[in-house]
């Protein structure tokens, strides 16, 4: 049986599984392809807080090495999470930028963003 | 037809879009020493461009056009891949900085420059990359 | 429709609250996250490459060809933008 420990020491993995129920909830049940995408790049910033919160050791500073706090390791957080999520962020806005590029052809092909009212003009022959 | 931004609104903007330029280039000089980099200068640099064409309209894209924004993200991934290759005609191996042909400095200062380099390379295709979306998806229509 | 999503995003958020408590605790260094190659890049990057900024000196240089990679993928983007919203040939 897992143990649930409700203090500080697990209310941040909380706060990313609500952020991840939110983004699930927009791209399951709302009917506009672009609340739709919306619901996507919410649940890629709940990875991106992840990730981040991943890389914190108690106690440590900044990964920028400085004079005064010494050049042991044990005295700096985690720099491979920020790195990874530096990336990935830029990488974020270009591909949002392709599927907005799809959501404006998509719109101007069928004059709608309802995935129903899509998924019913693409039946009938034009 | 969009209705133009008001005076004010096209004044502050243009006030502002020098001073948030400025900060991109320290944001990506300043990576080696503290918070900054190529992604977060080429992102800034973007804004201001951007910012521009929200207030300014047509006349922005007259003082920066998009096939300017093009070559300009193509240039900075022409050095990312030039700093690449350039080293393996020293002997060295891909992206290794201590073979580039900088020979008056050496080891660790080289590598130094190298990073320096790649920054501002990234930056530059970060930077002609999201001017490039926002054109494509704005459309030409003011 | 929306009740079902309801009753779907619930199940999800009951798994993953569950999943939860098998993670180690916020900001406990001995995290298995934490038993990797770091050490090396905190230790070695002011003396190797002369940046007291380890992002940056991961980034731009042990990891390069990476951010090669991540950047191509950026520039793909901003091509296949272009070529998506291009005006079609009638």
């Amino acid at each position: 049986m897992v143990e649930f420990d409700l203090s500080m020491s697990q209310y941040a993995y909380f706060m990313v599984v609500l952020l991840m129920a939110i983004g699930l909830y927009a791209m399951l049940t709302k009917r506009n392809l672009f609340k739709k995408l919306v619901g996507m790049v919410t649940f890629q910033t709940a990875i991106y807080i992840f990730f981040i919160q991943g890389a914190v050791r108690l106690k440590s500073s900044v990964p920028i090495i400085d004079e005064e706090i010494g050049m042991s390791a044990a005295q700096y957080v985690n720099p491979l999470p920020h790195l990874l999520i530096l990336t990935a962020i830029v990488v974020g806005i270009s591909t949002l930028g392709v599927a907005a590029a799809f959501l404006i052809v998509i719109h101007r092909r069928f004059k709608t963003l309802d995935d129903q009212a899509i998924m019913g003009l693409m039946k009938e022959p034009d | 037809m969009i209705q133009q931004p008001s005076t004010i609104v096209r004044t502050v903007v243009n006030l502002l879009v020098p001073f948030i330029q400025l900060f991109a280039l320290y944001a990506i000089v300043h990576g080696h020493y503290g918070a900054g980099g190529g992604f977060q200068g080429g992102a800034l640099l973007a804004v201001s461009i951007v910012l521009s064409r929200i207030s300014n309209g047509a006349e922005s894209l007259e003082r920066f056009s998009s096939t300017r924004a093009t070559v300009i993200a193509a240039g900075g991934m022409l050095l990312f891949g030039l700093v690449g290759i350039v080293p393996m005609f020293f002997g060295a191996s891909f992206l290794d900085y201590e073979g580039l042909p900088l020979f008056w400095v050496h080891g660790a200062e080289l590598r130094y420059l190298g990073i320096l380099i790649i920054e501002v390379g990234i930056a530059l295709a970060v930077f002609g990359t999201l001017v490039l979306i926002y054109d494509s998806l704005a459309g030409d229509k003011w | 429709m929306r009740l079902l999503g309801f009753a779907l995003v619930s199940l999800f958020l009951a798994l993953m609250v569950y999943a939860t408590g098998g993670l180690p605790d916020r900001g406990n260094p001995e995290a298995p996250g934490h038993e990797n190659v770091w050490h090396y890049y905190l230790e070695k990057s002011m003396e190797e490459t002369a940046t007291p900024n380890v992002v940056t000196a991961v980034l731009a240089d042990y990891r390069s060809f990476d951010t090669f990679g991540e950047t191509i993928v950026i520039f793909t983007a901003g091509l296949a933008c272009i070529v998506i919203l291009m005006k079609r040939l009638k």
